[in-house]
């Protein structure tokens, strides 16, 4: 187990460089670049501020330059943030957003799983048939109108919620139930019907069948013999929700104005602010990676039969 | 066995609701078991055996399926409408049950100590230690090398034989008066499928179990069951004592079974003898002998009314028109 960790965390290395090699360039080959806005800047100008940037040298050697800073932490100056290093950008946004990011996906998680067992159990009694349409509006209904509407209802009419704004505000936690629930409800509703389907289809299954022969209580069932196994589907699902969650919150963060990383992100790469946009792909994917790293552990232990050779 | 007569069960009549229609799985079974008494129940896939003996522990899932009437009395007790948690103490208790397929069987999310374990706690009211002990004495005894070991494994670690003598160690640990064993070696190799009917008829010896062995093949139960049941599209259509049952069929259709066992005996060169065309659809069967299309002593009758059970002595009926008075 502990072999298969550390190769598993060793082969994150290679996916990081080929990650950052590739948007690299990409970035670099897309039309347009930092210095080419609606003011025309007059040539001696852009020289200067090329030589600035290192960026009159050749391409292979910016780009060695680049990933020798990247490896010491270093994400360079922004381009158009003059008076900012990327990394203080980055430091002062990303938290938000992680947070933000993180409370979504465990309302998602606990309250679809809930939702998902106590529909498979009720199933295709009223509960369910609720709960399901629900689910299916959550799934359907895109964010920037379950935002206002939210907004709306929570702090418009009934005041019991701010309409926009941050913890670090006067409102406190209360300004996080909000965005938190609108990036949190598709994948919550996602999560229901996932978690609900795999719960009825190991019902089925022999293995619970045999648990019931054997004079298992129905919750004794349920309990241990049922959700591991249907747990798995949404474990595996925990990768690409989070990976969802983070670039949903873009939305979620214009909508009620939290200062997390989409303000900057969206204005990076309208500016071709290269060191900037680099570093918020740095960061993104390594949380990415990470986190579906952690995903394939937990599924190991649940999973006796994944072999780690 | 004995003349103690431990289970009966009385024109039991399973239905399933489709969309199609309602599929009698099951339409009138009515069969004894005795103390220690060995019973096979044979026919055709899709005869209606798994469902009659899911029925038996009242285990038919609820929709599509509905025990439409009769009853299943242990110890004069009706299982069928006892209450879940009562009829639970007797489930994997005193009558207990091996499926087909092992690979599926066993939960592979859980190590098979847990498995086994959780059985005997439950029923016998002993604590872990000592539940452990038994359960590796029972796998033991199943026939599984090294079982102090083994048990702390996972299901996928054995292969399909070691399996199925887990299921049938587990099956046996709380000492059942019955055990329902359902086509439990229909998933494995030839070679295997002896070694677990031997152990299987071994063991229910040793342990005094009565046995109700399930299977499509004729061949699987000959040496071991001490009475036969012949099942035709949810209906017992032959019944009698092993012996008697092989030396002279009576119903058509057991004459057929019979003539398709691979036999020692016969020429490799011969034809395996197969009945012809397939067994009926149950869904809205009209009242007739669901057997007389494939039938070759097929009357008019038999295309108009299901025949009712003569019998022949003590132990044995057939459900055929040949043998009834009111058809000639
Ligand atoms: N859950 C179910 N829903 C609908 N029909 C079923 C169900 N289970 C069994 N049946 C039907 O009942 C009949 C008997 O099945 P079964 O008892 O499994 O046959 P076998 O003799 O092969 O064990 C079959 O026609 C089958 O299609
Ligand atoms: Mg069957």
């Amino acid at each position: 187990m502990t072999k298969f960790i550390i190769r598993r965390f060793l082969s994150l290395i290679p996916t990081m460089f080929v990650i950052v090699t590739l948007s690299f360039f990409l970035i670099r080959f897309a039309p347009g670049g930092p210095f080419s806005g609606e003011k025309v800047l007059p040539e001696q100008v852009i020289q200067n501020l090329m030589k600035k940037y290192h960026m009159d040298q050749p391409m292979y050697k910016q780009y060695l330059e680049y990933l020798g800073n990247v490896l010491r932490g270093d994400f360079g100056p922004s381009f158009r943030y003059k008076e900012s290093t990327v990394n203080e950008l980055i430091g002062e946004s990303f938290p938000t957003s992680i947070i933000l990011g993180s409370v979504a996906l465990a309302f998602a998680l606990v309250a679809g799983l809930g939702v998902g067992v106590g529909s498979a159990l009720k199933q295709n009694k009223w509960q369910d048939y609720t709960a399901m349409s629900f689910a299916v509006i959550g799934i359907s209904v895109p964010m920037f109108v379950v935002g206002p509407v939210l907004q709306l209802a929570f702090a418009m009419k009934l005041h019991w919620l701010p309409v926009t704004g941050w913890i670090t505000g006067r409102a406190g936690l209360a300004a996080l139930v909000l965005p938190a629930l609108t990036l949190g409800f598709p994948y919550f509703a996602y999560i229901a019907r996932l978690s609900r389907a795999s719960i009825l289809e190991v019902l089925r299954s022999d293995y619970v069948r045999t648990a019931r022969a054997k004079g298992l209580s129905e919750r004794v069932v349920i309990w241990r013999h049922v959700l591991k196994g249907a747990l798995l589907p949404v474990v595996s699902y925990i990768g690409p929700a989070f990976a969802g969650i983070i670039t949903g919150s873009l939305v979620v963060e214009q909508v009620f104005v939290v200062p997390g990383i989409g303000q900057i992100f969206v204005q990076s790469a309208l500016n071709r602010d290269y060191t900037l946009i680099m570093g918020e792909v740095i960061v993104y994917s390594l949380l990415l990676v990470a986190m579906n790293f952690l995903v394939d552990i937990v599924y190991g232990f649940l999973d006796p039969r994944i072999a780690y050779k | 066995m004995t003349d103690e007569v431990i289970l009966q069960v009385k024109d039991l009549k399973t239905y399933f609701h489709v969309d199609e229609g309602i599929v009698k799985a099951v339409d009138g079974v009515t069969f004894d078991l005795h103390k220690g008494e060995t019973l096979g129940i044979v026919g055709e896939s899709g005869s209606g055996k798994s469902v009659t003996n899911l029925s038996v522990i009242n285990m038919i899932p609820d929709p599509p399926g509905k025990i439409a009437g009769g009853q299943v009395l242990y110890h004069g007790k009706d299982l069928l409408t006892m209450p879940q948690a009562e009829i639970r103490k007797i489930r994997g208790n005193k009558v207990s049950m091996i499926f087909q397929d092992p690979m599926t069987s066993l939960n592979p999310f859980l190590r098979v100590s847990t498995q086994m374990v959780e059985t005997i706690v439950l029923h016998q009211g002993l604590d872990e230690k000592t539940a452990k002990a038994k359960a590796v004495e029972m796998l033991k005894m199943a026939g599984i090398p090294a079982p102090e070991k083994r048990i702390d494994q996972y299901p996928h670690q054995f292969s399909g034989g070691m399996r199925q003598r887990v299921m049938i160690a587990m099956s046996l640990s709380c000492n059942p008066e019955i055990l329902i064993a359902d086509e439990p070696t229909s998933a494995l190799d030839v070679t295997i499928q002896a070694q677990i009917l031997d152990l299987m008829k071994d063991l229910s010896a040793r342990l005094g179990t009565a046995v109700i062995m399930i299977t499509h093949s004729l061949g699987v139960v000959a040496g071991m069951c001490d009475t036969l049941c012949v099942m035709y599209a949810g209906r017992i259509v032959e019944r009698g004592p092993t012996d008697a049952l092989f030396a002279e069929p009576k119903h058509p259709y057991t004459q057929g079974l019979i003539k398709s066992v691979p036999r020692l005996d016969q020429a490799s060169s011969d034809r395996l003898f197969s009945i012809r065309g397939q067994p009926p659809n149950v869904i809205d069967l009209p009242d007739c002998c669901p057997f007389y299309p494939r039938c070759d002593k097929a009357m008019d009758i038999c295309k108009r009314k299901y025949p009712g059970a003569t019998a022949f002595g003590k132990n044995r009926t057939v459900n055929c028109w040949l043998y009834n008075s009111e058809g000639k």
